[in-house]
């Protein structure tokens, strides 16, 4: 037998046997046995130096050629062991997807302040300054400077929590707007605000009425400033607040320190406009009430209605919510029942 | 108050709906409540004539009726009002026919006897008790006798009017009358209309000579009488009757009635004196004097105030003015002289008066907004006139005047650059100018200056930017342009306190607490618990309730009754937080400063048990967790430590921590006392509150960045037995102290006080993590540091090192 032929023999029976091995343990047998430095081929090898000068090469070359398939074939047997070892083990691991994630603690904010906040951010992204004021306030600031002096019939409107007789729970957040108003330098710039807050009348809590609730106010003071810029910020206020597809209309009303008065309706939700129970068939909804700051205002707090003047008007974001979102009892605001509190979770 | 549909169209030549109609009014003059037909929802009820009738066999109170509705044979209709009667003129509800409250009439038999329909009273069919007239309120309402059997009932009764409900704004006392509206709708639709004028037919002798009128023109800027005698007092004409009832008023007879109707076309309410039960020819309009009483019409007594406005004649008050009249001189049956009474009262005594006698009427309501001082001779003459038409009455030649002080017309200037400029419109002169004339103003130019003058009756309009209203209204909102504010720029930024309010919210939402908002009002006892400060407490002076009479020292109470209301409703696990004010007052002064507050409460479980985690109740050192992460996110410069409390008396005593910045206290955390939670009827809650202002006051860290070090970190465990006095922030801050310069962190890993550690003693474990940031560190500097720290442990702490 040749040299060659030994070598073909070892080649096809290194073959048989790497495809005969069945774990890692065997493969690796394999390889000592076939390419160790006492195997087989090692051994034929070292008869060499016996075949001719021309014949050693052409042999040798026959010789690595076969070690290195065998090798490769070693390192592809080896892979489909791992391989299969790996799938094995994964086909075991399987587990039920449709089982439900872990729960993680995760609290929400409450469903005015996310309308507060909406409010907030609109009116910031148009330039104006968020302002709290107190929530005991005097009298002259939550009645007088907003043209409702003592014996004014309005002020049965509204029924108050008194302190004492000059210091009261304050009904509105128009009181900040007041205080703004006597401090603010108008060479520096407009003045564009909104106040947000609590405020507090004296009503029986039931489900349309709470002794407590929120209200933004918003003021803007220039030289120019017109009755279509309240129009238009209302519309952007309604669309931010519930959607583009609704409309703004406004209908004369009475406040006492806003002349032109009025308040706006926005297109019924319930129906779209068509009519509806929860409107009472117009097909508007009453939101918010507004106007042209009264002269009166101005002068008290020591601005000259002849140069200055501009809008303001109020929303009750505890409205909003029960509108927007269909809530029945405005008491769900403040009891806090966590079942309550969670529902407004829609960040999307 | 209700206005009718059909009364307007009698003036104004109207082609819109009612609804329509109403509508209009609430887009440019004033809100509607309501838009009602009284016909609407009432099927097949018709006239019926009583042909017959007889007693029920069986009832001692019914009666068989034979009812002609206009077909071929009668109906026999069981009836069981006390004043049916042979002849009558009757309303009739036919079988299958609808009546009020959608109630359905069938045929039925009443005792054994078949009766087909019902004959109805008006309540039945959709008439108030207020307005019904006396004489049919209990019983069956008689048509008059010219009715046709067979024709629908609601014309004879004014059924198929519309009636709009207004309400009026305070501003607004002209649109509470006809005239009123009319003179608005004139503007709105933009045609003219002319209001009746009243023709007096004087028959009688010199009025002068019967009656005199002391008036405090002060009191009652107006005041005039007139006298109509022989009048015959008799229900009114149907036709007066159904303006009546339709706008909520019950008729009640002739001269009562056209005081009435003249109040709701004129807007001038009268009062109808019996004059022969005057004590005397004079009338005096005063103050009521100390110690006088007054009987009014419905009976009721008043002891009167100087500061209330009265009629009086030569004995006594006669009237509270403005408000009601007195029973004794009231118009009755038996009155044949009529003295009408037409004036205006000064609005804020009448206010007054009506509050204190807590008698709100009409006429109060009126004199409240302001009556048009110069048209109380028209709607005085309008009255007299009526008297003689239907009461047959002898006006009495003249008016005696007691007081007649009409102010003069308000005079505007106006310019249209400044229209325009507030309304941001482009309107022209012309247009301006009509809008005003067609609300009656007059109006002057000056190239395009206006001068405008005002009609008394308009007292709601005193300054240009009530003119601007007007035009605006009538112009229409609806075409106003639609604009946003131009001019200079501003900035539209949060200060930096209302970003960390924002952040504080959002960090405590973020560590699994939901947002409550509490009532801020509490009770005396919840005002003052978990106080953080001493003081006073702040009280409302007339509380609706003493459930919300005291404003909050504390937020943590008002998260304990939302636990408890949860609670109450078999919710367990409940973690809130609140962002809010509490009110501490200082000793003599009355108004509270307000003090932003955070405060926590967690009950039950943070984390609800899943399949694959058990539920694990809230403990002290999980709020901790909450609060340590909360005060990190807001990055205060200084130490943040806890200090056990056991002083709070509404809080646990040895699961309590006081939280200081710097040494500096803001605020507590720990286990709600037992009694406490008993006490609101809650489970274990854990809480915190901390002053929030100080938060935000406190200087701040900035964000930087460190290099994150190439070089490996070797910790070193220990574990030690200390004495349980000895506490973790001891050890750490010695570790700390004497840890040498590569330590970088110390962190508990173990604490076990269990049965293998003696009496007295425990056992903690830390994990000491060495690190140099500018090489590796060789492992003999940490154990010499190590060791170092081990010795001070022994020394120091008296700790075993295990
Ligand atoms: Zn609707």
């Amino acid at each position: 037998m040749s040299l060659k032929d030994k070598l073909d023999e070892l080649h096809q029976r290194g073959l048989a046997e790497i495809k005969k091995s069945t774990d890692l343990k065997d493969v690796n047998q394999v390889r000592v046995s076939l390419l160790g430095k006492k195997g087989p081929i090692t051994e034929v090898l070292r008869g060499m130096r016996d075949l001719d000068a021309e014949e050693r090469p052409k042999v040798g070359a026959f010789a690595n050629e076969i070690r290195d398939d065998l090798t490769a074939a070693l390192t592809k047997r080896r892979e489909e062991l791992e391989n299969a070892v790996l799938n094995a083990r994964l086909a075991n691991e399987k587990i039920d997807v449709t089982l439900p994630g872990t729960p993680v603690a995760k609290g929400e904010p409450h469903v005015i302040q996310q309308i507060i906040d909406q409010i907030e951010d609109l009116f910031l992204g148009m330039g104006y300054q968020v302002l709290s004021g107190p929530e005991v306030e005097e009298d002259k600031y939550n009645f007088e400077m907003m043209n409702l002096p003592k014996n004014h019939p309005a002020r049965d409107m509204q029924d108050t929590f008194y302190i004492t007789k000059e210091i009261l729970m304050r009904t509105q957040t128009s009181p900040m707007q007041a205080r703004t108003l006597e401090t603010h330098d108008f060479s520096q710039g407009p003045l564009k605000m909104i106040s947000p807050g609590v405020v507090y009348r004296r009503d029986t809590d039931d489900p349309t009425h709470s002794h407590q609730f929120h209200q933004v106010e918003g003021l803007v003071i220039d030289k120019h400033i017109t009755m279509a810029d309240l129009k238009g910020t209302l519309q952007v206020l309604a669309h931010e607040l519930f959607g583009d597809k609704f409309d703004v209309r406004l209908r004369p009303s009475y406040f006492p320190f806003t002349e032109p008065s009025v308040e706006a309706d926005i297109t019924c939700f319930n129906c779209g406009g068509k009519g509806c129970k929860v409107c009472k068939n117009t097909g508007w909804i009453e939101v918010l009430g507004a106007g042209m700051v009264h002269p009166n205002v101005l002068k008290m707090a020591g601005v000259d209605p002849d140069v200055y003047g501009g809008f303001a008007f109020g929303v009750g974001p505890d409205r909003f919510a029960m509108l927007k979102y269909g809530v029945d009892d405005i008491r769900n605001f403040y009891l806090n029942d966590v079942r309550f509190l969670t529902q407004f979770t829609k960040k999307g | 108050m209700k206005i009718s549909y059909n009364w307007i169209k009698e003036y104004l030549d109207l082609n819109v709906k009612p609804a329509d109609l109403a509508e209009k009014i609430e887009r440019t003059s004033v809100e509607v409540d309501d838009v009602v037909k009284p016909s609407d929802g009432l099927k097949k009820i018709v006239v019926g004539h009583v042909l017959a009738i007889e007693a029920h066999p069986d009832s001692d109170h019914l009666h068989i009726c034979q009812v002609d509705v206009g077909e071929d044979e009668p109906l026999q209709i069981v009836c069981g009002a006390p004043n049916i009667a042979k002849g009558q003129m009757v309303i009739v509800a036919l079988p299958g026919s609808r009546i009020a409250d959608n109630v359905k009439i069938k045929k039925s038999k009443m005792r054994g006897i078949p009766s087909a329909g019902m004959i109805c009273a008006l309540q039945e069919i959709g008439f108030s008790d207020d307005v019904v007239p006396k004489d049919y309120v209990d019983g069956i309402y008689v048509l008059p006798a010219d009715a046709t059997p067979g024709d629908d009932v609601y014309d004879y009764l004014g059924m198929n009017d519309s009636l709009i409900d207004l309400d009026v704004t305070p501003n607004r006392g002209d649109m509470l009358s006809l005239n009123g509206t009319l003179r608005d709708l004139a503007a709105i639709y933009d045609q003219p209309v002319t209001l009746d004028q009243p023709e007096v037919k004087e028959t009688g002798a010199a009025i002068a000579d019967q009656l005199a009128i002391h008036a405090n023109a002060d009191l009652a800027p107006q005041y005039r009488m007139r006298l109509v005698k022989q009048v015959k007092i008799a229900p009114s004409p149907m036709w007066l009757q159904i303006r009546l009832w339709n706008a909520d008023y019950r008729p009640i007879n002739n001269v009562v009635d056209i005081t009435n109707y003249i109040m709701l076309k004129y807007g001038q309410p009268l009062h109808a004196f019996d004059y022969d039960k005057f004590a005397g020819q004079d009338v005096y309009v005063r103050n009521a004097k100390a110690g006088e009483k007054l009987t009014t019409l419905d009976e009721g007594e008043h002891d009167l105030d100087e500061h209330d406005i009265v009629i009086a004649d030569d004995q006594a008050p006669i009237a509270l003015a403005g408000v009601m009249g007195g029973l004794t001189t009231s118009i009755t049956d038996e009155t044949t002289t009529v003295a009408i009474e037409a004036a205006v009262f000064e609005h804020d005594h009448i206010r007054k008066a009506a509050q204190r006698h807590n008698l709100h009427t009409d006429a109060s309501q009126r004199f409240e907004r302001g009556v048009n001082r110069a048209g109380v001779q028209d709607a005085l003459d309008a009255a007299a006139e009526l008297m003689t038409n239907l009461a047959d009455g002898a006006v009495q030649a003249g008016t005696v005047i007691g007081s007649d002080n009409v102010p003069k017309p308000t005079v505007i200037p106006l310019s249209l650059a400044h229209v325009n400029a507030v309304l941001g419109t482009d309107l022209e002169l012309a247009k301006v100018v009509h809008i005003l004339e067609s609300l009656g103003f007059t109006v002057t130019t000056a190239g395009e200056d206006m001068t405008v003058t005002v009609p008394i009756r308009r007292n709601d309009i005193h300054i240009p930017a009530d003119l601007l209203e007007e035009i605006a209204r009538i112009y229409g909102y609806d075409d106003l342009p639609t604009t946003l504010p131009t001019g200079r720029m501003t900035m539209g930024t949060l200060t930096s306190a209302q970003k960390l309010m924002r952040s504080t919210r959002h960090s405590l939402e973020g560590l699994g607490l939901n947002q409550a908002i509490s009532y801020a009002l509490t009770t005396t006892d919840k005002a003052k618990m978990f106080m953080m400060q001493p003081s006073e407490e702040t009280k409302l002076a007339w509380p609706m309730s003493v459930d919300h009479a005291v404003l909050r020292m504390n937020v943590i109470t008002g998260l304990l009754d939302d636990i408890a209301y949860n609670t109450a409703r078999k919710v367990k696990d409940v973690a809130l937080y609140e962002q809010g004010r509490v009110f501490y007052r200082e000793a003599g002064n009355d108004r509270p400063s307000e003090e932003e507050h955070i405060a926590g409460a967690v009950t039950g479980t943070l984390m609800p048990a899943g399949w694959n985690q058990p539920a694990q109740d809230v403990d002290f050192y999980q709020v901790k967790g909450i609060v340590a992460a909360y005060l990190k996110d807001m990055a205060i410069n200084g130490d943040v430590t806890y200090e056990a409390n056991a002083d709070i008396p509404e809080m646990h005593p040895g699961r309590t921590a006081d939280i200081l910045v710097h040494g500096h206290r803001i605020g507590f955390m720990g286990q709600v006392h037992p009694t406490i939670a008993k006490k609101f009827k809650i489970g274990a809650t854990y809480v915190f509150e901390l002053n929030l202002q100080a938060i935000i006051d406190m200087p701040k860290q900035e964000n930087q960045y460190d290099v994150i070090s190439r070089y490996p970190a070797i910790t070193r465990d220990i574990a030690m037995l200390v004495p349980d006095e000895i506490s973790n922030d001891q050890i750490v801050a010695l570790i700390e102290k004497r840890g040498g310069a590569f330590l970088q962190s110390v962190k508990l890993f173990d604490v076990y006080d269990g049965v293998k550690v003696p009496k007295g003693k425990k056992s903690l474990a830390y994990t000491l993590t060495y690190q140099d940031k500018h090489e590796t560190l060789v492992d003999d500097a940490v154990t010499q540091a190590f060791e170092k720290v081990e010795k001070r442990l022994q020394d120091d702490l008296g700790a075993e090192i295990r």
